[in-house]
Order: C-alpha cells, then sequence, then structure tokens
C-alpha cells in the first residue's frame, strides 16, 4: 500500500458558531514530508480550523481527509496518525513529566513493550531527560511547551499540529523551540504550524497559508506570496533626503510603487535592478544618498502590504 | 449521519486506573476518610456501650452496631447517610472541570479515545474509591464488633450487612453523578462544589421539611383531620415527596436492611396487619423485595444524572 502523497485535504470546509461564521470555505492540502505555516491575527479562524481537522469539533459544511480517514466518521484513526500540541499546553502538575507521557501514551495505544523506549528518545529529542523523574508542577512554561512536543514525538504520528508553538516564550526559547520542529522534517511527517509570529513561519515552512476572516486568503511558499502582493517585483530600501524625494522617485523609469516608511526611508518596488538609476536621480536632483539596499521580501511585508492593501480596499 | 467507527471503551481503562491512583494518592480522599472513620467509630463506640448493657433476647444483635443511636451522637446509618455524600462530592466536583482548568482536556482528547471514554473512566474511578473506602470501613467495623461483643454475627446479619454495603456503594455513586454533573455544567471547579453541595444540604436537611410543609399547602388542616388524622392520600402525597430526595430513599433502604422486623415503609392498614406476628423479623428475601423499589430508584437516579452529564459533556467545545 502505497501512503498518500496528499496527507491532509480538506475541501470548503466551513464552521458555524450559532449565526457567527469562524470558518468560511477552506481548502487545504498538505504534503508529506513539509512544514506547512497558518498565518493569520488571532480570531482569523485557524484554532477552529485545526480542531475540525482533528475531529475534535464538528464541520459544518465541507469534508476532510487526515492520512486517508474522515475526523467525522472514524475520529479514533485520525487521532491515532495525527500528534497535537495545542495552544494552551498543560499536564498533571502533581506527576512527574514520564508519567504524564505514560498516561497519554498509553491512551494513545502504544504498545507497553515500546512504551518507555519511545518516551526516553522523544524526552532526549526535546532536551528533558535528565528532569524526566521532576514533577511538571516545577516545570517553566518553555519546559512544558517542549514537554508537550515530546508526547507528540512520542506517538511516532504522520501529522504534527503545532498551535502557536512558541507564543509566551523568550527568544533563546523560540530558537530551540523551531529547530526542534525543523528536526521533525527528518521523520517524513507533515506539520501544520499555526502563528502569528511571521519571523518564525518564515524561517521553517514550505508553504504558507494567510488567514483573514475565516478564509485562505493567500497560499504558497514564502516567495510565491510575495510575488503576488508585491508584484513579483525587486524590493529596494533606500534612505536619502531632497525635495519632494517621493515624487522624483516614482519618475524612475520601472519604479512601480514608492512607500514612505518614516524618516528619510522609502521602500521601492521596480520591475529589475535599478539601483544605479536610482542613485544617479537622486544625485542629479541634489539630494544626498545614504542607504540603498536590495531587501530579499520577507514575509513580515508581504503580510503587512496584503493587510494595507486589504484595510485600504475596504 | 453515519455510524462512527471505534470503540467508546477504548482507553477507559487507562483513564481509570490513573483516575483510581490519583483518588487513593490525594489527600483530598485522606482527609474524608478519616473524617468518616473517627465519626462513625464515635457512632459505633456509643452503640457499643449500649449493646453491652442490653440483656434481652436479640436475634440481630449485630445489625444493631449499624443503628443503634445513644444520644448526642447518631447511629452509624445516620453518619453515613450524611457523609457519602461529601466524599463522592469530594471526589467528583472537579472531575471534568478540572481538566479544562489544568488545560489537559485538549491534549487528553486528542488521543485515540471518546470522549465517553474519559466520563466513564472517571465515574468508574470514582465509585471503585468510594466501594474501597466502604468496604474497609464496614470490615473494620465488623472487627471492631467481634472485638468487643464477643459474639460472631449469624450468616443472615452477613448477608443483610453486605446488601447494605451495596446499597451505601449506590448511593454514593448517586452523588458522584450529581458532582460530575456539576463539574460538567460549571467551568469553575469552586461554582460546581457549591452547587453539589447546595444540593446535598437541600435533599438532606431542608427538603424532609419542605416535603411536609408541601403536602400541608395541598390537604390544609380540617376539623375532620384534627380528629381522625391526616387522610391516606395525604400520607401518600407526603410520603412521595419525601422519596424525590435519595436521602429518604437510602434511609427507608437501611431501615428494611438493617430492622429485621420491618414489615412496610409506607401506611398500612390494620385488616393487613391481620395474622401477623408483631415484631417478628422477616426472612432476608422478603426484606430485599421490601426495599427494591427503593434501591431501584437510587441506582435509575444515577444513571439518569450520568446519562445528563454525558449529553452536556458531548456538546462542549473543546476550545476552553
Amino acid at each position: 500500500m502505497s501512503e498518500p502523497e496528499n496527507i491532509i485535504v480538506a475541501k470548503g470546509l466551513r464552521k458555524l458558531y450559532g449565526r457567527h461564521v469562524a470558518v468560511d470555505g477552506i481548502d487545504l492540502t498538505i504534503r508529506r514530508g513539509e512544514i506547512f505555516g497558518m498565518l493569520g491575527p488571532n480570531g482569523a479562524g485557524k484554532t477552529t480550523t485545526i480542531l475540525m481537522l482533528l475531529g475534535l469539533t464538528e464541520a459544518s459544511e465541507g469534508s476532510v481527509s487526515v492520512a486517508g480517514f474522515d475526523p467525522m466518521r472514524q475520529p479514533l484513526d485520525v487521532k491515532r496518525h495525527v500528534g497535537y500540541l495545542p495552544d494552551s499546553v498543560g499536564f498533571y502538575d502533581n506527576l512527574s513529566a514520564r508519567v504524564n507521557l505514560r498516561y497519554t501514551g498509553r491512551l494513545a495505544g502504544i504498545p507497553h513493550s515500546q512504551l518507555d523506549d519511545r518516551i526516553d528518545d522523544a524526552l532526549l529529542r526535546v532536551r528533558l531527560l535528565e528532569v524526566a523523574g521532576r514533577k511538571v508542577g516545577t516545570f517553566s512554561h518553555g519546559m512544558r511547551r517542549r514537554l508537550g512536543l515530546a508526547e507528540v514525538m512520542m506517538k511516532r504520528a504522520d501529522v504534527a499540529i503545532l498551535d502557536e508553538p512558541t507564543s509566551g516564550l523568550d527568544p533563546q526559547a523560540t530558537f530551540e523551540f523551531l529547530e526542534m520542529i525543523r528536526g521533525l522534517r527528518s521523520d517524513n511527517i507533515a506539520v501544520l504550524l499555526s502563528s502569528h509570529m511571521l519571523d518564525q513561519v518564515q524561517a521553517v515552512c514550505d508553504r504558507v497559508a494567510l488567514f483573514k476572516s475565516g478564509k485562505i486568503a493567500l497560499e504558497g511558499t514564502v516567495d510565491e506570496l510575495s510575488q503576488k502582493v508585491l508584484g513579483g517585483g525587486y524590493n529596494l530600501e533606500i534612505e536619502a533626503t531632497g525635495d519632494d524625494l517621493p515624487k522624483l522617485l516614482a519618475q524612475v523609469p520601472g519604479v512601480q510603487r514608492v512607500t514612505h516608511s518614516g524618516g528619510g526611508k522609502y521602500s521601492l518596488v521596480a520591475a529589475h535592478d535599478i539601483r544605479n538609476e536610482l542613485g544617479k536621480a537622486i544625485f542629479a536632483s541634489g539630494g544626498m544618498l545614504m542607504r540603498l539596499d536590495h531587501v530579499e521580501p520577507s514575509l513580515d511585508t508581504v503580510y503587512r502590504h496584503y493587510f494595507e492593501d486589504y484595510h485600504g480596499a475596504a | 449521519m453515519a455510524r462512527r467507527s471505534g470503540s467508546i471503551w477504548t482507553g477507559c481503562g487507562t483513564v481509570f486506573l490513573k483516575e483510581f491512583a490519583d483518588h487513593l494518592r490525594s489527600g483530598r480522599m485522606r482527609v474524608l476518610e478519616w473524617l468518616v472513620l473517627l465519626t462513625g467509630i464515635g457512632a459505633i463506640y456509643t452503640a457499643i456501650q449500649d449493646l453491652k448493657t442490653t440483656t434481652s433476647q436479640d436475634p440481630f444483635l449485630f445489625l444493631r452496631l449499624f443503628t443503634d443511636s445513644h444520644d448526642p451522637l447518631p447511629s452509624f446509618m445516620a453518619v453515613l447517610g450524611f457523609l457519602i455524600p461529601l466524599v463522592a462530592i469530594g471526589l467528583g466536583f472537579d472531575a471534568i472541570n478540572g481538566e479544562f482548568n489544568r488545560r489537559t482536556m485538549s491534549r487528553i482528547l486528542a488521543q485515540p479515545i471518546y470522549r465517553d471514554a474519559l466520563l466513564l473512566g472517571k465515574f468508574f474511578a470514582g465509585i471503585a474509591t468510594i466501594a474501597v473506602a466502604l468496604t474497609t470501613l464496614w470490615l473494620l467495623i465488623i472487627g471492631f464488633g467481634l472485638l468487643t461483643l464477643g459474639i460472631p454475627p449469624t450468616s443472615e446479619e452477613v448477608m443483610r450487612g453486605f446488601a447494605f454495603l451495596v446499597v451505601a456503594i449506590a448511593y454514593g455513586g448517586f452523588w458522584l453523578a450529581v458532582a460530575i454533573l456539576c463539574s460538567v455544567i460549571f467551568r469553575a471547579a469552586a461554582t460546581s462544589a457549591l452547587v453539589s453541595l447546595g444540593l446535598w444540604l437541600l435533599m438532606s436537611i431542608l427538603w424532609p421539611l419542605l416535603s411536609r410543609f408541601l403536602t400541608s399547602a395541598i390537604f390544609p388542616t380540617t376539623p375532620m383531620s384534627l380528629l381522625v388524622g391526616p387522610s391516606y392520600q395525604e400520607i401518600i402525597v407526603q410520603q412521595t415527596l419525601a422519596r424525590l430526595s435519595p436521602n429518604t430513599l437510602f434511609a427507608e433502604s437501611m431501615m428494611g436492611l438493617l430492622h429485621p422486623s420491618t414489615r412496610a415503609l409506607g401506611p398500612v392498614f390494620m385488616d393487613q396487619l391481620q395474622g401477623a406476628v408483631m415484631g417478628n423479623p422477616l426472612p432476608l428475601a422478603q426484606s430485599l423485595i421490601l426495599v427494591w423499589p427503593q434501591v431501584t430508584s437510587l441506582i435509575a437516579g444515577v444513571i439518569v444524572l450520568f446519562v445528563a452529564a454525558y449529553i452536556v459533556f458531548q456538546r462542549q467545545e473543546v476550545r476552553a
């Protein structure tokens, strides 16, 4: 039996809470071995989508298939193939880390003979093995998150769903946590990650979906998204002084858009590399050029541009 | 909608074992056990003092350990009727909302089990804990009785004692189901505890008074009733109202089981007493028949409450 290439397929997923539409027609396809990022502001429907994929919430409309099973009809089969790290993860504080994992491991139906080995293995990967016997009540926030990730690893699932995995972590802990998530890629599983921290998503995700008011506004790799939103242009950042600079810059051939980003700084989108022309134009007008950079499109800019446009249109 | 695949029992045993271990280790349980043990010993001790001075012939001397009271202490039976609910509520009031508040609910439900398994496992663990505690107490009392009274119980006394144990566990189950229902409905553990304790006080203290009051409202006092006493209907209505409380059902079952000479739990007509040898004990089977409606009502109450908790829980969103 060959594994299906697409491990999660959702079509036309909708969820209504009374008259409020939380998720409004989402199509999603996630492949094995990729890290997929769900991005969007709070309340955009990310967690609701995750709960529907897991079968923890009933979808109002639409169909889902996770690892070939329907979360509504075969919830146990789906949950057997999916590891889930909720956004607010909690453990039994009066029990040790190992006993906590042993409990969920038994619930997950992991064979008794393998359980302790798998727990040790997972705890080692998240670097909690030394404190395995300590009560979880003494753990820091970051350690609890890692213990949650260990639970997902212990399950050896085909899909790992991580809901806001790094929220509330300090920068060092965030960095380490992202490293561990990247480590999941070597297990050849699909990772679904929701976050509103753009730089983190960009750092680990292969593909990204931008959620907006219960819909997927944009989907693709970070490059594709920047193409779509920023017009596939060449992004430049300029710091310069001069009279009526925005107008001057806009007149340079090839410039598609000029945005003033405060002080003497401007961001430009151009059709091609026009750094030379820009410099000449500024000097010719008697202005002063302090900095001229080509910037790789970041998800941050994509996101901001997208929602600026959105708000502009609204 | 098509049937969902998989058994509802998947994971039930794991939940049961974990919860059972938690209960037995918890400080809460230890406090409750000491409370029951100390009050129980107090009640039994006074009962024994009285029994030692009794010279009359009683074939069921041993059962009187449970039922004899001596001012100011109530009988052991009455102590249990009062304290079993407290223990059961103590075990169940944060069963479900505790998981939400610890944020463990979504993690547990993301494992391949149905919600049924969680609820059933927790309920059975609570029942098992109550059963262990009551059985221990029961054995202790019998041992205590053997040592101090110096006479062994008859086989019928042991049987009656055992039936009493079963009914006491069912009674505990009723209050456990009340507590679990509250823990499903109320997100805050304190609210859940308060509501269950409020119900307990209502049922054990206020309801007997209320049922009398309601009856007198339905059947106002007339010169006739002052002369001949309450009518048959009035007695029946009052009794039915009183039996809405599980405490009444428990007390009546105890009465039937531990006082073998109890012949009826309701009003009796003179013609029904014709040929009866008053004060003569009933055989065990007859006593069981006598209390059967009370016991089945208790168990039915447990099931109804559990189903209510189940339905509310199934409809709850996992997201806190």
